[in-house]
């Protein structure tokens, strides 16, 4: 099997371990991955900001990258969302029937990498041991828009030592929601001490997600706080303990 | 719906730091939530029912000139009078003629947020009419001299000692306890009075029925029923979108209805009643139909969906910004998620600028909405709509928003964009420089660290891999 990674320009700048992870994780699953090199950003932030418009030319890239891509991974729920839930929508906007079509024949190729391992490639043991203890975030887009469903948690019970802890108000959002998080700094920020103090509450060493965006937003509060807790990607953790 | 004092960021901010309000908004929201989702679950077909609804209300919304005379033959032919009003001024001096045409200082209302939106009251009050409140929460809000900041709990934001000491100090009543059943023994004594006296009563309308003429009031306290069964005259009010085509629709919405908004399998009054009758109710009826910006959010095809609401507040109780800012940092008679959506179309985008940023489109209010509308699909498009059309957005932003565009455009830009943040990562990993960035950077170090830049991206990480050069 082979797929096209959508790394996304948030992990690919930023986060770049979590792409690394996901390649190593889908090659040990005996997954051949491609990554197309003229990919860049999906236009979600644009878009969420009001600027669909402006990011059509973003959605045409995307689609001619991804043209040959039986099918496109990405470690992102929420960038994933972005194609599934809102390139129909803007190519239309745009008044581009055919970008519409060419969008329609692409979202059942996109999937989220935990619902890719879990529920496409049917593995939930990845090999990996991880011996901390965690608990599970579960992130808004990918939840509600991508529908992860318990895919994440399948994962990370298949892991060699990990303590998996429940997360109390698990479904509240964590309060980052892109430029939300400055433009509704004060909101955002209730939002987010809920969020930590019920991480905090877990006793977790390590919080994970299938977000990176969340996660940033999370563990930048926890590290404001000197709590002592690390954030790491879901695929990081199915990564740890591995051979290659 | 009165000027915007202020943004929805800056009164938020000033919300968050009242304790009282934080801790009444978080009780009460999760209570109703858990109420509802256990209603709710008690429903096999609640997404089929959903589903309907929506076909229901989407069939309203483009067909509205057919049911919206359908409806007024039937009111007419049951013997009430329709009047049609183009926004709230005209609404406001149709409702002042008509109550001072009975000759009435006063008049009861049944609980309504249309007539909140119309200022209603203060246009009474103006002409020398005072409108008492008789919902428990509206009449508490209204002794306050206060605004309602929930669509469901006006009073959301009060407590029982607060609320006793305002009816202590209103009726003379030094003695009185914060015991709720002689709270509301007070305010029964005081409005029954108030039901028998006055001969003119005021309320919304919940749903109207084009095929008969039927108007549906749903309520919780019976004093809804006291105010339309009463009074010689009674006013109703009602959104043009209110109106439903079939008597047999309401099965649907009045199963959806309760099950969302106090998470009760029915609510405890429904009042159905149709024009008027000799020797039974009031002897003449008054039906306002209010256009008030909504067919100018029916001209927006993304927008519309809006004007499915049936003013459940289910998204309110769901949403975690809701629950913290409160009501009134909306600055609307329509709060929260719904508010964020309506009031800028009905109003104006300019009037309520910031209410389409007040989400962090986390999709909660989506998934409880009874009627789906998808709020957060909305939200987006309104902010495209104030980027656009209005200058309420910062020129900065727009450049930034377009240059950014601009650099995801090649794959060269979008390098050559990456080096340099890797580039200048040093200083981003100062705490005491950041934590005082300017500018939307110090919006994100005040409270949070920011991340650390790495060396090597991911494609070029890619690259050298697959040069062989390195793993």
């Amino acid at each position: 099997m082979r797929v096209a990674l959508f790394i996304t320009c948030f992990n690919d700048t930023l986060f770049p371990e979590t792409g690394k992870a996901v390649v190593r994780i889908l090659e040990r699953l005996g997954v051949e991955v491609d990554f197309p090199v003229d990919q860049t950003c999906c236009g979600q932030m644009h878009s969420n900001s009001g600027y669909g418009l402006e990011v059509v030319p973003l959605v045409r890239r995307f689609v001619r990258v991804f043209a040959d891509a039986e099918t496109i991974v990405t470690p992102s729920g929420s960038c994933a969302s972005m194609v599934v839930d809102h390139y129909e929508r803007l190519a239309k906007l745009a008044g581009d029937e055919a970008l519409a079509a060419q969008v329609g024949g692409l979202i059942p190729r996109v999937h989220e990498f935990s619902t890719f391992v879990a529920d496409e490639l049917g593995v939930e043991d990845v090999g990996a041991r991880f011996p901390y203890r965690v608990v599970y975030h579960p992130a808004c887009h990918a939840t509600r828009l991508m529908r992860v469903g318990d895919a994440p948690l399948r994962l990370l019970r298949g892991v060699e030592g990990l303590e998996l802890v429940d997360l109390p108000d698990a479904a509240t959002c964590c309060g980052f929601g892109g430029t939300f998080s400055v433009k509704n700094q004060a909101v955002s920020t209730a939002m987010m001490a809920d969020k930590l103090t019920n991480i905090m509450a877990t006793g977790a060493e390590v919080c994970t997600a299938v977000d990176n965006s969340c996660l940033m937003h999370i563990g930048g509060g926890l590290a404001r706080l000197n709590a002592g807790i690390d954030v790491l990607h879901l695929a990081e953790i199915l990564a740890a303990g591995s051979v290659n | 719906m009165t000027a915007v004092a202020d943004s929805f960021p800056r009164a938020a901010a000033l919300a968050l730091g009242d304790r009282q309000l934080r801790h009444n908004l978080r009780n009460a929201t999760h209570t109703i939530r858990d109420k509802r989702a256990a209603a709710v679950a008690e429903v096999p077909e609640w997404q089929a029912l959903r589903d309907a609804a929506a076909r229901i209300k989407d069939d309203v919304l483009g067909n509205l000139d057919v049911y919206l005379e359908r409806l007024e033959e039937s009111v007419s032919a049951a013997g009430g009078h329709v009047h049609w009003a183009r926004d709230g001024t005209e609404a406001c001096a149709i409702v002042t003629r008509l109550v001072a045409a009975e000759g009435a200082s006063e008049a009861i209302k049944v609980k309504s947020l249309t007539t909140d939106e119309i200022g209603l009251n203060e246009a009474l009050e103006r002409a020398g009419i005072r409108a008492w409140e008789t919902d428990l929460a509206e009449m508490i809000v209204q002794l306050a001299g206060d605004r309602p900041s929930h669509i469901l709990v006006p009073a959301i934001h009060f407590s029982r000692t607060e609320i006793r000491d305002l009816f202590a100090r209103s009726f003379g009543l030094p003695d009185l306890s914060d015991d709720p059943e002689e709270l509301t023994a007070v305010a029964r004594r005081v409005l029954r009075e108030r039901f028998m006296r006055i001969p003119v009563g005021i309320s919304g309308a919940n749903f109207a029925v084009a095929e008969t003429g039927t108007i549906v009031i749903v309520e919780s306290e019976g004093n809804g029923r006291m105010c339309i069964t009463l009074p010689r005259v009674l006013i109703s009010v009602m959104g043009i979108e209110k109106v439903l085509p079939r008597l047999s629709d309401l099965g649907t919405l009045l199963t959806l209805l309760p099950r969302s908004s106090t998470g009760e399998r029915a609510n405890p009054y429904t009042t159905l009643f149709t024009g008027v009758r000799d020797g039974d109710g009031p002897e003449e009826f008054h039906l306002i139909v209010l256009d008030g910006g909504r067919t100018k959010a029916l001209a927006d095809p993304e927008g519309r969906q809006a004007l499915r609401c049936i003013r459940c507040s289910a998204c309110l109780n769901i949403c975690p910004v809701y629950e913290r800012a409160g009501g009134h940092a909306y600055q609307s008679v329509y709060p929260g998620p719904i508010g964020s959506i309506i009031s800028p179309q009905l109003a104006g985008l300019q009037q309520h600028d910031s209410l389409p940023w007040a989400s962090s489109l986390c999709g909660a209010c989506a998934e409880v909405c009874p009627v789906q509308i998808d709020i957060p699909r909305v939200l987006i498009h309104l902010r495209g709509r104030i980027a656009h059309e209005t200058d309420a957005e910062p020129a900065t932003e727009r450049l930034a928003m377009r240059a950014l565009a601009r650099v995801f455009s090649t794959r060269r830009s979008y390098e050559a964009a990456q080096r340099a943040l890797a580039l200048g990562r040093s200083p981003l990993r100062s705490s005491r420089l950041t934590r005082a960035l300017p500018g939307p950077l110090g919006g994100w170090t005040a409270v949070r660290e920011l991340p650390h830049v790495p060396k090597q991206s991911f494609r070029d990480w890619w690259a050298t891999r697959n040069d062989g050069s390195g793993r």
